[in-house]
């Protein structure tokens, strides 16, 4: 008789310590989840107001000052995602003018056939339909062998291998020309890194592409309004 | 010897946690193809393996043996993405060189490793200074080992120094003609390093027992050896 109570006893203490391991992995859970959030919150606008420097940073990276006279920050419009261009969420568009006439187009493009992923541009793209410069936001490419991408990783200081595209335009390079030379076309690229120099190139000779098509549309539509592809029938 | 001189060699020498334990290796040999982009890691590294050392010797005591490995684990990435945030949020320019790395140092089971081994059972100072001379014996080698392959593979030392100290540049040691050695910049190449650096470690120790040993042969008088035999 005495049995199954002392299994009963037996059951309900693994029980009760199953109960107890189980709250404390919960309470450990929600405080370092609770410090992570916390961490988030409070750092947020610091996050955020870095990255805004950053990016008027590169934006005069690419588009150098003096030549235009507006607020780049003030003119600008919202892209929805842009499959063209590798964006899979909303990016802003900036357009530079000088004494109210079109100078250039600044936005972000993205090139998701990296060597380990996406690797994020900013492209400056002129008003005759020139690409003034391209440069790269946010890259995973090897340390030392892919990220020369990067003009500052890049051992060539004198003339940084993304500098290569600066003002030319399909004038002077044909759309089917617009690849590396191991691909067939006119861009160099460094051996044994062709995948993030092949993944830049095709990234930035779509932007262009993308930009062109859309140029007169871009520049006309009011400040801070959204830009629509061409209604779909 | 007293307990915090022991830390420190076993750290730095003996129980290294590449040449010793040859533990996180994934991040190491990802990360070492130059050495700033070694040492840089090796910096976040030593940080996070303190602050884990740390939080987890504070919290020994509530952490049930059954489940001790998913609250590290809990803790480590957390402190991770606090690293993370902190860096990006504080020291943006530094973050930009270093941020792709820091997430990498989760991958470092070194870090577990000495949590379970070391700071689960031992006191704050101790498990603070087991973090900081594990990380520090991770860098040194880390860093011989970016050197070694940024030489081999390309000629240079310091290269991307100039995007921590701007008014630095790198060291071109080799002539500018150096075409280059492309495998030491690729994984196979990182694996025949640390295989010299490893062997040399065990060299270097084999050496030095085998004087000890002659040195107590010499020291012992024959008869004593005889006695012993």
């Amino acid at each position: 008789m005495s049995e199954p109570i002392e299994v009963t006893q037996r059951e309900s203490g693994v029980f009760r310590i199953s109960l107890r391991t189980a709250t404390i992995m919960l309470a450990f859970t929600l405080v370092f989840t609770a410090l992570m959030a916390g961490t988030y919150k409070a750092t947020a606008p610091m996050v955020a107001a870095s990255t805004l420097a950053e990016k008027l940073r590169l934006i005069g990276e690419v588009l150098p000052a003096a030549t235009y006279d507006n607020d780049l920050m003030a003119d600008a419009i919202t892209l929805p995602p842009q499959a063209s261009l590798g964006l899979d969420e909303e990016t802003r568009l900036w357009r530079a003018r000088k004494a109210g006439a079109p100078v250039a187009l600044v936005l972000e493009a993205a090139a998701p056939d990296g060597y380990s992923g996406r690797i994020g541009l900013i492209v400056a793209i002129g008003a005759d339909g020139k690409l003034i410069a391209v440069r790269v936001t946010a890259h995973k490419e090897t340390p030392g062998l892919g990220d020369y991408i990067n003009p500052k990783k890049d051992r060539n200081k004198a003339r940084p291998w993304i500098t290569q595209f600066s003002n030319l335009g399909f004038d002077t390079v044909p759309r089917e020309k617009w690849r590396v030379k191991k691909d067939g076309g006119r861009f160099d690229q460094m051996s044994g890194a062709t995948i993030s120099a092949r993944a830049v190139t095709n990234a930035s000779g779509r932007a262009l592409a993308w930009t062109l098509e859309n140029r007169d549309k871009l520049f006309a539509l009011p400040a801070n309004s959204r830009f629509e592809a061409r209604s779909t029938p | 010897m007293s307990i915090y001189k022991d830390i420190a060699w076993n750290g730095l020498w003996k129980q290294n946690s590449i040449l010793a334990q040859v533990l996180g290796l994934c991040p190491l040999l990802a990360v070492s193809t130059s050495l700033v982009n070694a040492v840089s890691l090796g910096l976040a590294t030593i940080l996070v393996m303190m602050l884990s050392n740390f939080a987890i010797s504070a919290l020994r005591a509530l952490i049930p043996y059954e489940i001790r490995i998913p609250v590290f684990v809990l803790i480590i990435a957390a402190l991770v993405t606090v690293v993370d945030l902190a860096f990006n949020a504080f020291l943006h320019d530094m973050y930009l060189v270093l941020g792709i790395f820091i997430p990498l140092i989760v991958t470092n089971c070194i870090v577990l490793a000495r949590v379970e081994a070391f700071a689960a059972k031992n006191g704050l100072r101790a498990s603070t200074l087991d973090g900081l001379m594990m990380g520090v014996g991770f860098v040194w080698v880390i860093a011989l080992l970016g050197a070694v392959r940024e030489l081999v593979g390309q000629g240079t030392l310091f290269s991307g120094i100039e995007m921590i100290v701007p008014t630095w540049s790198m060291i071109q040691v080799l002539p500018e003609s150096y075409p280059g050695f492309l495998i030491a910049m690729l994984p196979p190449g990182a694996f025949f390093v640390l295989g010299l650096l490893i062997a040399g470690r065990n060299w270097l120790d084999a050496r030095a027992n085998q004087r000890l040993r002659e040195q107590r042969l010499h020291d012992q008088p024959p008869a004593a050896t005889t006695a012993v035999a």
